[in-house]
């Protein structure tokens, strides 16, 4: 299916990412954004609420993160497709209904313009620690979908991905950009609605009376039904069974935890999206991800015209991790450099791929700005001996 | 690749972001090339200092801070003295002259040009738009940036209401910077 012509902005512009989000949250269907404003993420809430009333949807300032986080899964539930935009702070703040999203299994968006933390850390300027935080933040097993943004352009194009993949597997996705990719600067090109491919929502074909909100038929994502259409449904955090009501029990349990993380890991190898250059064969692979990948580009370029045969593997999806691609680089590969702008979050998931068949070396940063180029070189430099 | 890395800095009020945005806009959409415009994001506000950095390029930029800009254009003392010693050696100054008065910490080989922006800009019937008179200058010394695309650049970015003001603001500065050029400097 096609976005609806109504909210995309067809046209070639200079605009920043926090911006492109959220054109490309308008285009990809976005119609309910609650919002506790945060910098740097708030012109991504501003844009939305000066342009959403001309679209037709609502955004809602709301008293906090919590009541954000929630507020955007009963919109869900009304029938919308839905968003809500923080910062590390505000993040923290959602974690209790982040769980509540993966157990009821609410297609939702959750944008997070990483910041330097911990805490209030550094308003205005570049991290990228929030990235095991939403891999792990809310209690209990589930899998969450995480996208990794480098430029204006891809915070319009991978958010369109982001709606398309919340809906498909029925979790909340977060869209991992940072200081620097919200509020840089770059041409953005929006295509035709007619070119840009949205995912609808599973709705049931059932009547009322016959439709189980948590029965699978053999998929692995339960379909939906909308309040208002004369279905009776029970959403609960408990854990339950196929009717949606509590079922305390070990069994009932096994069943519902092992599929909402099967529904993810049994499609990793769908869902793994990166950018690979040069790195068949290579001596050494830097992987990167976000604001970073864009400098560690500039020391693989380096590294090259000193004659190193280094590849570069950008993360485009960051969660699920795409360890069977790390796992056979690392037949060949010597070493592996993961520079982040936080003190060694995802390196952590490489040398776990890699399970020392080659070197890893991780290239930490505090945040507050990006890395020097020269400090990545050295560490290539440094693996290709 | 060609590539031209440029500081905007001034006090915030004088329209230095405003400024980075055009000649941002006008090489990515109207030029045809890539830009990427950063702003120095800070608590800051209307008279404290206001920068922003813009890479306008061939090919695709990776990289997005500029350190030692190719050109930097000022229009306030502060920025000057913040900004000047960082200027690439050989590099291009674009100054507001009545506000700004060199000293001797330029890098070696800079160009320097003045324009009196501010003065221009109140002739021209608003103080306001010297941000555009030094994009216009900017344009005219550079050529980084086509007349024709800062022109539309400009149009669609104002206020409505004030195009013709800007655009004579901007043709106002990019004819100072060619006689600049022309007249040897």
């Amino acid at each position: 299916m096609h976005a609806d012509p109504k909210g995309v902005l067809t046209g070639i512009h200079f605009i920043d990412g926090d911006h492109a989000a959220c054109e490309g949250a308008i285009a990809a269907g976005c119609r309910f954004v609650a919002g506790y404003p945060i910098t740097p993420s708030t012109e991504v809430v501003e844009r939305f609420a000066a342009r959403i009333p001309l679209v037709g949807g609502m955004f809602i300032q709301m008293e906090d993160e919590i009541a954000s986080s929630i507020a955007i899964q009963g919109a869900a539930w009304a029938g919308k497709k839905v968003m809500t935009v923080t910062s590390g702070p505000g993040l923290s703040l959602m974690m209790e209904h982040i769980g509540l999203a993966a157990i009821t299994e609410v297609p939702c968006v959750f944008v997070d313009v990483q910041r330097g933390g911990p805490s209030t850390g550094l308003p205005t300027l570049p991290a990228q620690a929030d990235m095991m935080q939403v891999k792990w933040g809310s209690h209990g097993d589930y899998e969450p979908i995480a996208l990794s943004p480098n430029s204006p352009q891809e915070c319009f194009d991978l958010m369109i991905k982001a709606f398309n993949l919340a809906e498909s597997y029925r979790v909340p996705v977060f869209f991992m950009m940072d200081e620097v990719v919200g509020h840089m600067t770059e041409r953005v090109v929006i295509p035709e609605a007619s070119e840009i491919d949205v995912v609808e929502r599973k709705w049931t074909a059932k009547k009322p009376g016959e439709y189980r909100p948590y029965e699978t038929d053999g998929s692995m994502v339960p379909e939906m039904v909308k309040a208002g259409d004369g279905y009776r449904i029970h959403i609960t955090g408990l854990t339950h069974d196929d009717r949606g009501y509590p079922a305390m029990n070990p069994q009932a349990q096994d069943k519902l935890v092992k599929r909402l993380v099967n529904k993810i890991r049994d499609n990793r190898d769908k869902l793994v999206d990166v950018r690979a250059d040069g790195v068949e064969g290579a001596d050494v692979v830097v992987v990167s991800f976000g604001i970073t990948s864009r400098v560690a580009a500039a020391a693989v370029e380096a590294a090259r015209r000193k004659g190193v045969k280094v590849g570069h593997l950008r993360l485009i999806i960051s969660w699920p991790f795409p360890a069977k691609v790390i796992r056979d680089l690392a037949l060949t590969a010597k070493a592996f450099v993961v520079p982040e702008l936080n003190m060694g979050q995802m390196v952590l998931e490489v040398e776990r791929a890699v399970a020392g068949k080659a070197a890893v070396i991780s290239v930490p940063h505090a945040g507050g700005t990006v890395h020097e180029p020269s400090t990545i070189l050295e560490k290539i430099m440094e693996a290709a001996q | 690749m060609d590539k031209t890395e440029i500081r905007v800095g001034g006090l915030g009020g004088q329209g230095v972001i405003l400024c980075g945005m055009i000649i941002g806009k006008a090489a990515s959409i109207f030029d045809g090339k890539h830009a990427t415009l950063i702003q120095a994001f800070g608590p800051e506000a209307r008279g404290s200092a206001c920068s922003a950095q813009v890479t306008v390029a061939d090919e695709a930029i990776g990289y997005p801070y500029v350190k030692n800009p190719d050109v930097l254009i000022v229009m306030s003392p502060d920025a000057y003295t913040q900004f000047a010693p960082q200027l690439k050696a050989g590099g291009t100054l674009l100054y507001e002259k009545e506000l700004i008065t060199l000293d001797d910490k330029l890098p070696a080989g800079v160009k320097a040009l003045g324009i009196p922006a501010t003065r221009f800009a109140e002739e021209l019937g608003r103080r306001l738009v010297l941000n555009i008179v030094m994009t216009g200058f900017f344009a005219g010394v550079t050529g980084v940036v086509s007349f024709d695309a800062v022109e539309k650049a400009v149009k669609s970015s104002v206020p409505k209401g004030t195009e013709d003001l800007n655009l004579r603001a901007f043709r106002k500065g990019y004819e100072y910077g060619r006689d600049q050029v022309a007249g040897g400097n």
